[in-house]
């Protein structure tokens, strides 16, 4: 195992994060508190409660996920992306590391940078509103899935994308339609029967409600089947990129 | 015989369906400068990214240190340092955080005394706090090197690391690179500027058309392939050559004010001596005298242009 190797890119990748910190950190603030002012004020004054939770923390978990997808997505993609598209990725092709070495130090850092701008949603949402969280473990273990599997996912983006047109076309097409369906901010039992039906075939759905599970819960779908669900898309995107790397997928012509 | 380097019957066909090598078979020794000569899209940059790393062959097999690059890669790829053709970096990264991330990336352990060096030895001291976005195309190609020397190799490649370059740099370098060869450092260069295979290489390779045309110790080449002139300036005009001189290498030019002697390094007719002597007894007198001999570029023009 070449560690060395996976600190350097490990760490070269939280540098990179820390010049754009004000980026990085300030503007998910500032769109979670805007959240909460339009939703949790506006809409939170007519719904009170879902299932006896305030709507403003009820909105909460559903929040953290949004942005821990955009940001696991966006960060592993654009780490790989960025040297491929510059010529620089010559170095990590040409060094004495496996391809998996490669993946813990980029997915490793993409992954860090979602989970503590999670927390920081987290604090600032229990800023606006009393956050209580009845499974802290089962809290960090789908904080921690997430994260890793949507890094993941993105890495696998980051070395499919030919341009940058591509690369933000999952991150700014896909993502938001699903966790804005998902039910991050209404409980799918609001829903019609057809439309909640439509909504088993979301992914992002088992995420946001197991997730709300371990602070409140309360779930529209069993947690169980939340956590399955998760793994197996981790599952997925191992195998993918297990496939990705041994033929050299384009990154070895 | 150590050979460091070993490539067996290589192949390339990208992925258009391009052959971009075909049967390549070379040997690198330890310690030596290897320069591989050849005109654009010889597949120079090719053969480089395959015993790198970079590409995967698509037949054949290379050894490094005696290490499959494929299977033990690891160890194969420990040994080289690569300084790319293109100026890959990263613009918005310190020098000093560039060159150090590539010493880890090969899993070696901080060093900073071994940075200190390389930056000094490559006139970088002065600017390892400067983004490389601030650094010159020269500077930056240095940069590159540093990168690829923050490791230490055993084997270092250069791909034409001369091109755009200044002649102060031009200098520098190839004072970097005599430092590498004391050191017992095995150098592999290609370049377009001949001058410079032919300054300082100990072999040369000729490609093209993804072929390995031949490889010789530059002296050999030299001495095979080179023809050598040598030419005198008459003090008087002839009209014509005496008859006794005729047909042996000698011709007039520039209207009998210049008498020019042809001959093959390996195959001299006459010695220069012997024909002077025969010169002044026919009461042929010269002004100047001077020998030519063709460089590298002429060799690689008829070898290039005899393969077509
Ligand atoms: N990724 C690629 N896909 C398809 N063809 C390629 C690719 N890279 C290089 N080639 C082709 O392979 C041939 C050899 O290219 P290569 O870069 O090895 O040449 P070179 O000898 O380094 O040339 P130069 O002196 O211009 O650097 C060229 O015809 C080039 O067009
Ligand atoms: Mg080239």
């Amino acid at each position: 195992m070449n560690i060395e190797a996976i600190k350097s890119i490990y760490f070269f990748e939280m540098a990179r994060t820390r010049r754009t910190l004000l980026q990085s950190v300030v503007s998910p603030v500032i769109s979670t508190s805007l959240y909460f002012i339009v939703f949790g004020a506006a809409v939170g004054s007519r719904i009170q409660t879902v299932e006896g939770v305030s709507y403003g923390a009820f909105i909460t978990p559903g929040l953290i996920m949004l942005t821990l997808l955009g940001q696991c997505i966006s960060n592993g993609s654009f780490g790989i992306y960025f040297p491929k598209f510059t010529g620089t990725i010559y170095e990590v092709l040409s060094a004495p590391v496996a391809m998996t070495e490669i993946l813990l130090g980029y997915v490793g850092a993409a992954a860090t940078k979602g989970l503590l701008i999670g927390l920081i949603i987290l604090l600032t949402a229990n800023a606006f509103v009393e956050v209580r969280i009845e499974h802290p473990f089962m809290m960090i273990l789908f904080f921690l899935l997430t994260a890793i599997t949507f890094s993941l996912f993105g890495f696998m983006i980051g070395i499919w994308a030919g341009n940058f047109e591509q690369l933000n076309l999952i991150p700014m097409l896909v993502v938001p339609p699903l966790t804005f369906l998902g039910g991050s901010f209404y409980s799918i039992n609001m829903l019609p029967p057809f439309w909640q039906a439509v909504s088993h075939f979301n992914p992002v759905l088992y995420l946001v409600s197991g997730f709300r599970w371990s602070f409140y819960g309360i779930a529209d779908v069993n947690p169980l089947i939340s956590l399955s669900m998760i793994t197996l898309f981790l599952a997925i995107c191992l195998g993918t990129l297990g496939w990705m790397f041994k033929t050299g997928y384009r990154l070895r012509n | 015989m150590s050979s460091i380097i070993s490539v067996a019957n290589l192949s390339k066909t990208y992925g258009s369906g391009f052959k971009a090598l075909k049967n390549v078979n070379l040997d690198i020794k330890r310690g030596e400068i290897f320069a591989l000569l050849g005109p654009n899209g010889a597949g120079k940059t090719t053969l480089i990214s395959i015993i790198c790393g970079i590409a995967n062959p698509s037949e054949g097999k290379v050894l490094v240190g005696g290490e499959n690059i494929q299977t033990s890669y690891r160890k194969a790829r420990s040994l080289i340092g690569l300084v790319p053709q293109e100026l890959h970096t990263d613009a918005f990264e310190s020098v000093w955080a560039t060159v150090s991330f590539s010493r880890g990336l090969f899993g070696k352990p901080k060093n900073p005394d071994h940075i200190e060096k390389v930056l000094k030895d490559l006139s970088l001291w002065d600017k390892k706090d400067n983004t490389l976005r601030q650094l010159s195309g020269g500077m930056k190609r240095r940069v590159l090197i540093a990168k690829a020397l923050s490791h230490e190799p055993e084997i270092l490649f250069l791909d034409e690391p001369t091109a755009g370059v200044d002649v102060t740099l031009r200098k520098d370098m190839w004072r970097v690179v005599e430092q590498l060869r004391e050191s017992g450092v095995t150098i592999i260069l290609t370049t377009h500027y001949i001058e410079e295979a032919e300054e300082i290489a100990d072999r040369v390779g000729v490609i093209n058309g993804g072929k390995l045309l031949l490889v010789e110790e530059k002296a050999a080449l030299m001495a095979k392939l080179g023809r050598k002139q040598l030419i005198l300036e008459l003090a008087e005009p002839l009209d014509k050559l005496p008859e006794h001189f005729a047909g042996n290498g000698l011709s007039l030019e520039q209207g009998g004010t210049r008498l020019v002697y042809n001959f093959d390094a390996h195959n001299e007719q006459e010695s220069i001596a012997a024909l002077l002597t025969r010169l002044s007894a026919d009461n042929i007198h010269f002004k100047d005298l001077s020998t030519r001999q063709s460089s590298l570029e002429d060799i690689f023009v008829a070898l290039v242009g005899g393969a077509k």
